[in-house]
């Protein structure tokens, strides 16, 4: 106790050790400008920082349900669940890594799909839930995109995905090799029947993901400041012994070099979409 | 220590030494020692043959990479005749580490169209090590398009450790240079043969291998990622290579039996280097057999077909 502290009655002296006693979770610092944000104003905003619009990253169903139509999704080939065809083992096994990562995020795989309404009107959504093993495509992840794409076909509706991954996974081996031939070969069935597909890349989209479904949008979108490519920053660098420049494959990058067709801020995407889709779609303006 | 021979090849190296030596000094000496070459020749083909019987993924990895490998123009030209070269993706840049042309295989016309490695250090430069930027994709997207309009089916060979993990290549759009090329080639008109000759890396290699029938050469590989790249994101370390290829699960016999592979096709004693023409003469005949069976199929039964093929790629539980 240092002499001042001394000095101080007992009764306006305050225990140090009771800092902590602030509930965790209820204030969040902006990993972009470090302003100290109110949790739950945060999350009004859709996770974008009210102070310099940074797009925290969000769980995919969460994404899903702000961007449909409130109490109009139905969940589409939610019952699939990731098998260990290769038994493969690294430090831990395939099988562990599965069961941990649906225990932390409540979902069986890292896409989730779903059917529902956009401003009235009926389409897919799709999300990548990027803390399900880095939102990595596997088998499942393959199989669920086809079935949203033929969810579309039959009824001849249009379908938006939202991409977060690493890219393929590297547990299920040349099977997540083939997921981008899978979906890719999808898209390209959609495109000849002429239904839209727009792709919304959000941070990170990368590898795999990249390098099929996600650049093959009727539209490619991204939300600002995204990291967006195909090998990773570090691997480039690596490659070619120098610093990136700044603001390398962020979103505004891509826009700049021809990839992407436009930025959308996230509080903006259901009207941007929305009336993307009415317009190819040739339908009214929705209200 | 034999640079032409990888390490578990290196008994095969000092018996082919002593052979050597001994050819000398018969042709100095009168002594006959015509029966011990045979012998040691025996035993060396012996040796041969057993230590290639018994190859650990990590070891075929090797030999799939071997410097004295058959590249694409060493199979082309021994392949397919009346070869015309095409080049450029006439809106950036021609790309070296991707060749293709027109020819004719037994007299049936075909575009072919493979990854390129150089040999020497200022090839190996020259086509960048066999990784492609996206003109390269697209080069090899003109070409395949160009096969549609004038009904030539289309066979590639596949050998690349990746497309380029460079800066130029993100900024002209490595990402959908490959995404488009996979969704082109899943409904070109024309009958497609992708055979994996080396080195299979990844989207890169894929970028060039959707189609009708997949074949690998015997001691070829491929992988969502490479054995090194694969250990040192998940076992921290590149050291782990060769348990990283064991757990992948990238060779001929494995991707046969889980079936993701068409066909093996079969490589001389000690892998396709030691004998290029014999490799050469057993990838033809798997060609022409593909071939002979994909031409009887009508267009719309092979995009259907193919479509399937695709579809059916996956394992998981429902």
């Amino acid at each position: 106790m240092s002499w001042f502290e001394k000095l101080m009655p007992s009764r306006i002296r305050t225990d140090t050790n009771q800092k902590g006693a602030v509930p965790e979770g209820l204030w969040d610092k902006c990993p972009g400008c470090g302003a100290i944000l109110y949790r739950a104003e945060l999350e009004r905003n859709q996770d974008v920082c009210p102070k310099c619009n940074y797009h925290n990253r969000i769980g995919a169903r969460q994404r899903l349900l702000q961007f449909l139509d409130e109490d109009s999704s139905e969940e589409i080939a939610g019952k699939l669940s990731p098998s260990d065809p290769l038994k493969f083992r690294d430090s831990k096994k395939y099988r562990d890594r599965i069961t941990q990562a649906q225990k932390a995020t409540n979902e069986s795989d890292a896409l989730i799909v779903m059917r529902g309404n956009l401003k009235g009107n009926e389409l897919v959504a799709a999300a990548f839930e990027f803390k399900f093993m880095g939102g990595s495509m596997g088998s499942v992840v393959g199989e669920r995109f086809v079935r949203a794409v033929n969810t579309s076909l039959e009824r001849g509706i249009p379908l938006v995905c939202f991409s977060a991954s690493g890219g393929a996974r590297m547990q299920e081996s040349l099977f997540s090799l083939m997921q981008m031939a899978k979906t890719s070969a999808a898209l390209g069935k959609m495109s000849r029947r002429g239904l839209p597909f727009i792709s919304v890349l959000t941070d990170p989209t990368m590898g795999g993901v990249s390098a099929s479904l996600a650049m093959l949008g009727d539209l490619n979108i991204a939300e600002p400041n995204a990291l967006i490519g195909f090998a990773g920053p570090r691997v480039i660098e690596q490659t070619v012994r120098e610093k990136l420049p700044e603001g390398f494959q962020r979103s505004e990058f891509l826009l700049e070099h021809g990839a992407i067709d436009m930025i959308v801020d996230r509080r903006d995407m259901r009207d941007r979409v929305a009336n993307l889709l009415s317009v190819l779609m040739n339908q009214p303006r929705p209200g | 220590m034999d640079m032409n021979f990888l390490e578990f090849e290196q008994p095969i190296a000092e018996l082919q030494a002593k052979i050597e030596e001994l050819r000398l000094v018969g042709n100095d000496n009168e002594i006959n020692i015509q029966e011990e070459i045979s012998r040691l020749e025996n035993k060396c083909n012996s040796l041969t043959e057993s230590i290639f019987s018994s190859l650990t993924p990590w070891q075929t990895s090797q030999l799939a990479r071997h410097p004295l490998r058959p590249y694409a123009y060493d199979y082309i030209h021994r392949i397919v005749d009346d070869f015309e070269e095409m080049h450029g993706d006439r809106s950036f840049a021609d790309d070296k580490a991707i060749v293709g042309g027109v020819g004719r295989i037994e007299g049936h016309s075909v575009m072919v169209i493979g990854h390129q490695k150089g040999r020497d250090t200022k090839e190996k430069l020259y086509r960048n090590f066999g990784m492609p930027r996206p003109e390269g994709y697209r080069k090899a997207m003109r070409l395949m398009q160009f096969a549609e309009r004038f009904s030539l089916p289309i066979l590639t060979f596949i050998d690349t450790p990746g497309a380029y993990p460079g800066v130029d290549a993100e900024k002209r759009g490595q990402s959908e240079a490959i995404a488009r090329n996979l969704m082109v080639m899943s409904g070109l008109k024309t009958p497609i043969i992708a055979t994996v000759t080396g080195e299979g890396g990844s989207g890169g290699a894929l970028a060039i291998g959707v189609g009708d029938r997949l074949l690998m050469m015997q001691y070829s590989t491929y992988s969502v990622i490479s054995p090194e790249g694969c250990a040192s994101i998940l076992w921290k370390s590149a050291e782990k290579a060769s348990v990283a290829a064991e757990a992948m699960a990238i060779t001929s016999p494995q991707l046969k039996k889980l079936g993701l592979v068409d066909g093996i096709v079969a490589e001389p004693v000690g892998g396709a280097h030691r004998d290029p023409d014999a490799a050469a003469r057993n990838l033809k005949n798997s060609l022409l057999e593909s071939l002979e069976n994909l031409q009887h199929t009508s267009t719309d039964q092979l995009l259907s077909s193919r479509y399937e093929r695709l579809m059916g790629y996956g394992e998981f539980e429902s």
